[in-house]
């Protein structure tokens, strides 16, 4: 630092151009550039008579693109200008990611929100024609209730063993085949476990038509999930606390219920909640094996149901403006619904966070 | 301890630990869960496969290359050529529009988001995720091809000479493979974005802080530290994201209008894919209809369990990233 040797001010230190200090754009430079492309793409826009504003759009971004390397690449030079165009198609990744949630998120309300009412929560389809207004899906959330419920029944204690076995006692060949085929299940297609019951269960086993067939595939869509979170809240756990355990003479099946699984414990609920959201969406299953129903069904053991996922693929189906309408209903409870449990998720996972 | 015992206490075979019936009950039941779930996999694959030789052996056309699917005729004739091609065109197409994607929103959120804007951008992402399939089915078909059929017009008027954006009907309503796969790059973007950021987190610090320190820009820093290094861990997201697309049922059976055509021009409405003939076909199917369609569900199966095991395989080298999240 020359300044300091020489004692001279710093203030009295002419502007000469340091080979370490490089011309930078000014901080308006980048809103100047964009006001500039946003203004041509509306004026190329205007000029072309351009009817989509999504054309417009993308004429502004291109122009901008382009604007900020040309510009940067004569103020900062080269390297900087690939630099700032880098970060704007970062940022455009990330706004064109928003766009469609956005509009799924604005059209399923707003064409929900309009059928929905006390009567759509309240009634089922009995009696309700294609082209007529009303009915509703109190069936069907009795269908969906039932289905998850009896499919969480089942596939959360197989579930939690399993991660038990895979972190507290897994060693050798067969630990080590477990946790592949929990990776290779996640990826089954649901339409396909679907397929796997139809076969096993109604063609082999001569059950009919059932909510619980549907939950049986349901239950094999779920397992893999639940071992999965499970697995990595126990490994969570301090070897710490069950070394302790052990040490005062605990038996190790007591360590776990008592030590492992409640230091775990919201982690493990927070994986078997997300868990249950991920399967309430499922449809393909409920398509092959519940086979869907216009009327209340509460027995899950016997005859079809429908289910909220279903109740929207019907409505769908049938082409009706009417059907739309009890079809974007049905999505907009369905989604509420998940939300509602990924928002439980996130709560417990807060209510029950390690304290530092 | 500072006090010592007077007397060693008589050697015990400590070879041999003390087993309680607890323990041996305990034992025995987190086994038996994941026996029961290899049980499982074995079964599914048992069932299927029988299922399928019943319904291949009845089959009068070539299983593997004829385009109808008529297991209702007499004698049946039918075969996956247009589901394989109509499944692999519309992955494909996906992965091309979500990857690259993808890794950007990856790398906004983990590298150029504001610090306090991180964690309430990667939550959008995970409600992304959480959307049902069957939603992102209804706003396909009602929402996303009306608003699509602009783009596809004005591909066939500029690139119509490609072949492949060529529209033998021109303007005709946009429920073709094309559309099926941007629907299917919106469903699979979460979880490539939700495996890169992992990845791209794992970047050695010291690695990036190097580079910022011999003078590179953050674009310098991502393209020569980070993303070298995140490279197997992209490969296997993209890989699962594959999976889940040829897998999708409901999203492509409400928006693709299926046919048993095989055209290399995918902004046409034709074709159809694996999981979505399974879907549409099955509540009218004969008996044997139904086992030829558990034929083509067994094909998917395999072709997904290979692309799951292959993105496992690779993430299972890196033994630092788990991959929980997927």
């Amino acid at each position: 630092m020359s300044e300091t040797v020489t004692g001279r001010p710093l203030e009295a230190r002419p502007l000469a151009p340091s080979p370490l200090v490089h011309r930078r754009l000014p901080a308006w430079g980048p809103a100047a550039i964009a006001a500039t492309a946003i203004a041509l793409g509306v004026v190329i826009g205007l000029a072309a008579d351009l009817s989509s504003h999504v054309q417009w759009g993308l004429i502004a971004l291109v122009l901008f693109v382009a604007g900020t390397y040309v510009v940067t690449a004569r103020v900062e030079g080269r390297r900087q200008a690939k630099d700032r165009v880098a970060t704007s198609m970062v940022w455009a990744c990330f706004v064109v990611a928003v766009i469609p949630l956005y509009s799924l998120v604005e059209t399923t309300i707003a064409k929900g929100g309009g059928a929905l009412d006390g009567t759509f929560l309240t009634h089922s389809m009995a009696g309700v024609l294609d082209n007529d207004k009303g009915g509703g899906v109190y069936h069907a959330i009795i269908g969906t209730l039932e289905q998850v419920g009896l499919a969480s029944l089942i596939a959360v204690p197989i579930g939690l063993l399993t991660a038990v076995y895979l972190v507290e006692y897994g060693r050798g060949a067969l630990a080590t085949a477990v946790t592949f085929f929990v990776d290779v299940m996640t990826g089954i297609p649901s339409i396909v476990s679907g397929l796997f019951v139809y076969a096993f269960w109604i063609q082999v086993l001569k059950f009919g038509y059932s909510g619980f067939a549907g939950a049986l595939a349901l239950t094999i869509l779920m397992i893999p999930i639940v071992v999965r979170s499970t697995e990595e809240m126990l490994k969570l756990v301090p070897n710490e606390l069950r070394e302790a355990s052990l040490a005062l003479g605990v038996p190790k099946w007591r360590t776990i219920l008592k030590v492992v699984l409640p230091t775990s414990l919201g982690g493990v609920l927070t994986g078997v909640v997300l868990a249950v959201a991920r399967i309430a969406g499922e449809t393909a299953p409920i398509l092959l094996l519940v086979f869907g129903n216009q009327y209340i069904n509460t027995d899950p053991f016997h005859g079809p149901q429908s289910s909220l996922p279903y109740f929207i693929y019907e409505q769908y189906v049938l082409g009706t403006d009417q059907s739309y309408a009890r079809a974007w209903g049905a999505a907009l409870v369905l989604i509420a619904f998940v939300m509602v449990l990924n928002l439980v998720a996130r709560l417990i996972a807060r209510w029950k966070a390690p304290q530092k | 301890m500072t006090t010592t015992a007077p007397t060693e206490a008589p050697p015990r075979p400590a070879s041999k630990p003390v087993t309680r019936p607890g323990d041996r009950i305990f034992v025995g039941l987190s086994r038996g869960a994941g026996v029961l779930l290899l049980l499982i996999m074995a079964a599914i694959a048992a069932f299927l496969a029988v299922r399928s030789a019943h319904a291949i052996s009845g089959d009068h056309g070539n299983f593997l290359t004829t385009f109808d699917w008529n297991p209702q005729l007499d004698p049946p004739v039918f075969g996956i050529a247009v589901l394989l091609y109509g499944t692999v065109v519309s992955s494909v197409i996906a992965m091309v529009i979500a990857v690259p994607v993808a890794i950007g929103i990856a790398l906004f959120i983990s590298h150029y988001a504001p610090r306090r804007l991180a964690a309430p951008l990667a939550y959008i992402v995970d409600l992304l995720a959480a959307v049902p399939s069957i939603v992102y089915g209804l706003w396909g078909a009602l929402y996303l091809v009306p608003h699509l059929q602009g783009l596809t017009s004005w591909l066939d008027t500029y690139f119509g000479w490609t072949v492949v954006f060529d529209q033998s009907d021109k303007g005709v309503v946009a429920r073709s493979l094309f559309t099926v796969g941007v629907l299917l790059a919106i469903m699979i973007l979460p979880i490539i974005t939700n495996v890169s950021r992992e990845v791209f987190r794992q970047v050695p610090k010291a690695q990036e802080e190097a580079a910022l320190a011999l003078g590179a820009t953050r674009w310098e820093v991502v393209r020569m530290s980070v993303l070298p290094f995140a490279r197997s861990g992209i490969i296997s997201a993209s890989m699962l994201g594959l999976g889940r697309a040829l897998g999708e049922t409901m999203a492509v059976a409400t928006v693709l209008s299926s046919s048993s055509v095989l055209s290399a021009h995918i902004l046409d409405p034709n074709g159809g894919t694996f999981a979505q003939n399974i879907a549409s076909k099955f509540g009218e199917a004969t008996a044997f209809g139904r086992d030829a369609l558990i034929a083509s569900g067994l094909v998917l199966f395999v072709i997904t369990l290979l692309v799951n095991g292959a993105a496992r395989l690779i993430i299972a080298r890196r033994s630092e990233y788990s991959g929980a999240d997927a």
